[in-house]
């Protein structure tokens, strides 16, 4: 049929690069995970050593739910400081939506290393924070306060999201009909109750949305340990990196790889279950 | 009076919060004129020789260079392979819609450094050295499925009978496609080669693993990182790059926004 030509010609080139450049890189990912070798040289070797491995060091796992857990830590401090900022600009503003949106998400677009670095300055000895400090003699000499641990990890990262995060709250805030509202306070409602009972739950899905943008990126974050964490603030995703960029142990770091693939993969089949992804577009 | 407090202290938490928000960027301007090597405090006067030693390295303009030719080629093949896919997924049902709807948006949910480790071992599987191209097909992977998302908005708030009608008056699907359908979905496209490039520009947990011997902008800022006396170079196109990110976001939102005003204001506008 006509139908079946169109299709193949529209979807062909989309679906042929997909398979080739994603789906078969991620299958080639779990091929490795059985091979042996320092690069995983060994083609004809089929093992479980490198599962072993994996499972016999209880550190792996540990920093893997400890990534998970600061994942959670700064998605969820994101989205509680994003939603006022969208919340202002979806109810309070008015005709100045799209400017005041664009000033919020211009620092999300200025080079995400240098934003990093900016938090070094300011958290480093000699840095904003200290000079704040001894100027105001609360201590004596200039050491870096915060800096190398997992909490400048956190601020820094939470400070890297919040743009991003903002944007799917305000656009679930956007679609809420404002006669919900003012029904609501009509039959006596009071602010609190309405936003409570029904402004909170009608954003959820940009509230989870959000959440994601931050989650997933954080998850398997490694630049930012290297630049603010310090051996304190190592992540999962750094063990990743030094598996294939100094280790060389490639077969481990395929499964390191995939155990985070799985983690992120089952907390987002939770999440598909209550939004619709396609909902998290604006307009 | 009650609504009037709440807008007040919402509007103080967004005027600091932004405030807020900022103060690490401008921080770095403020470095990219300060007349000293090391980047800490007290500052030191004003100069603008970091302005002059930064387009005089020529490491440092290559890599924008880089960057820039590489996110082009990358976000046009997005913008291409994304719309082709939008438009399929939009008005035709098939087998195996979902799986590939599902396999395209993948991406958007697993950590890049996932991503980047499957892809490396692709290349050397298939001996193919790693370079900017790698790094370049890397981006086309992430910027796919945003793409299809922003097109594919644009697509469904479209009436399908333009298209019913231009193919009824005689013109041929194709010719469809290229006159009526393209044309709407062309502002959505503008954005979404602008999303893919501004995302492209800036990645850097991809490229660092994929990159060959030319590095990408953030790839060279990272290896500049290390090396005190570069800082205020860095800083100093970090500045640039962010009044020039400015313009182009204000630019982008302009043309997101361009064509869908009418639908944006009825929503609005309803009592």
């Amino acid at each position: 049929m006509e139908n079946r030509k169109r299709i193949a010609v529209l979807m062909g080139p989309p679906a042929l690069f997909l398979l080739f450049l994603f789906v078969l890189p991620l299958a080639i990912m779990a091929v490795f995970t059985f091979r042996a070798g320092s690069f995983g040289a060994q083609r004809e070797v089929f093992t479980l050593d490198n599962y072993r491995e994996f499972l016999a060091n209880p550190s792996y796992l540990r920093l893997l739910w400890r990534s998970t857990g600061i994942a959670f830590i700064v998605s969820a401090l994101s989205v509680a400081l994003a939603y006022p900022l969208a919340y202002f600009i979806a109810f309070r503003v008015g005709s100045r939506k799209v400017i005041l949106l664009t000033i919020l998400v211009i620092p999300a677009w200025t080079s995400y290393l240098l934003r990093i670095l900016a938090w070094r300055l300011i958290l480093g000895s000699n840095g904003v924070l200290n000079s704040i400090l001894l100027a105001l003699g609360l201590i004596d000499e200039a050491t870096p306060i915060l800096l190398y641990s997992m909490t400048a990890v956190t601020i820094t990262l939470t400070y890297v999201w919040i743009p991003f995060v903002a944007l799917p709250i305000f656009a679930s805030l956007e679609r809420i009909n404002r006669s919900v509202l003012e029904a609501a306070a009509d039959l006596g409602c009071a602010p609190w109750q309405a936003f409570l009972r029904i402004t909170l739950p009608l954003s959820m899905p940009g509230v989870l949305g959000g959440f994601f943008f931050a989650f997933i990126p954080t998850l398997g974050e490694y630049v930012t340990p290297l630049l603010v964490g310090g051996a304190k603030g190592v992540m999962y995703g750094n063990l990743i990196q030094d598996q294939f960029l100094r280790g060389l142990n490639w077969p481990l770091g395929s499964i390191m790889s995939l155990a985070m693939l799985l983690v992120a993969l089952v907390l987002m089949a939770l999440f598909v279950r209550v939004v619709r992804v396609s909902d998290l577009v604006e307009g | 009076m009650r609504r009037g407090k709440l807008t007040s202290f919402n509007f103080w938490y967004f005027v600091l919060f932004t405030a807020a928000l900022y103060l690490p960027i401008l921080l770095l301007i403020v470095f990219s004129f300060n007349d000293a090597q090391a980047l800490i405090f007290p500052l030191q006067g004003f100069t603008t020789r970091w302005y002059g030693e930064m387009v005089r390295s020529t490491e440092l303009v290559g890599s924008v260079w880089h960057s820039i030719v590489m996110g082009v080629l990358s976000s046009l093949a997005a913008t291409i392979l994304g719309t082709m896919a939008a438009i399929g997924v939009v008005r035709y049902k098939f087998p195996g819609r979902g799986l590939f709807v599902a396999v395209a948006a993948m991406p958007l949910v697993i950590p890049y450094v996932v991503l980047a480790v499957a892809m490396l071992l692709l290349f050397s599987q298939l001996n193919i050295p790693l370079s900017l191209w790698t790094v370049g097909l890397g981006h086309v992977i992430i910027n796919i499925p945003l793409v299809l998302l922003i097109v594919a908005a644009r697509l469904i708030g479209m009436e399908k009978n333009l298209e019913e009608a231009a193919m009824d008056l005689g013109a041929t699907y194709w010719s469809t496609l290229l006159r009526v359908t393209l044309p709407i979905a062309f502002p959505a496209m503008v954005a979404a080669f602008l999303t893919s490039f501004t995302t492209s520009f800036d990645e850097f947990a991809l490229a660092f693993f994929l990159i060959g011997p030319e590095p990408t902008l953030p790839v060279y800022i990272y290896s500049q990182l290390r090396f005190p006396s570069r800082l205020p170079i860095v800083v100093t196109m970090a500045s640039v790059i962010m009044v020039a990110s400015v313009l182009m976001i204000v630019f982008s939102e302009y043309v997101r926004h361009w064509g869908s005003a009418p639908a944006r204001s009825r929503s609005e506008g309803a009592p």
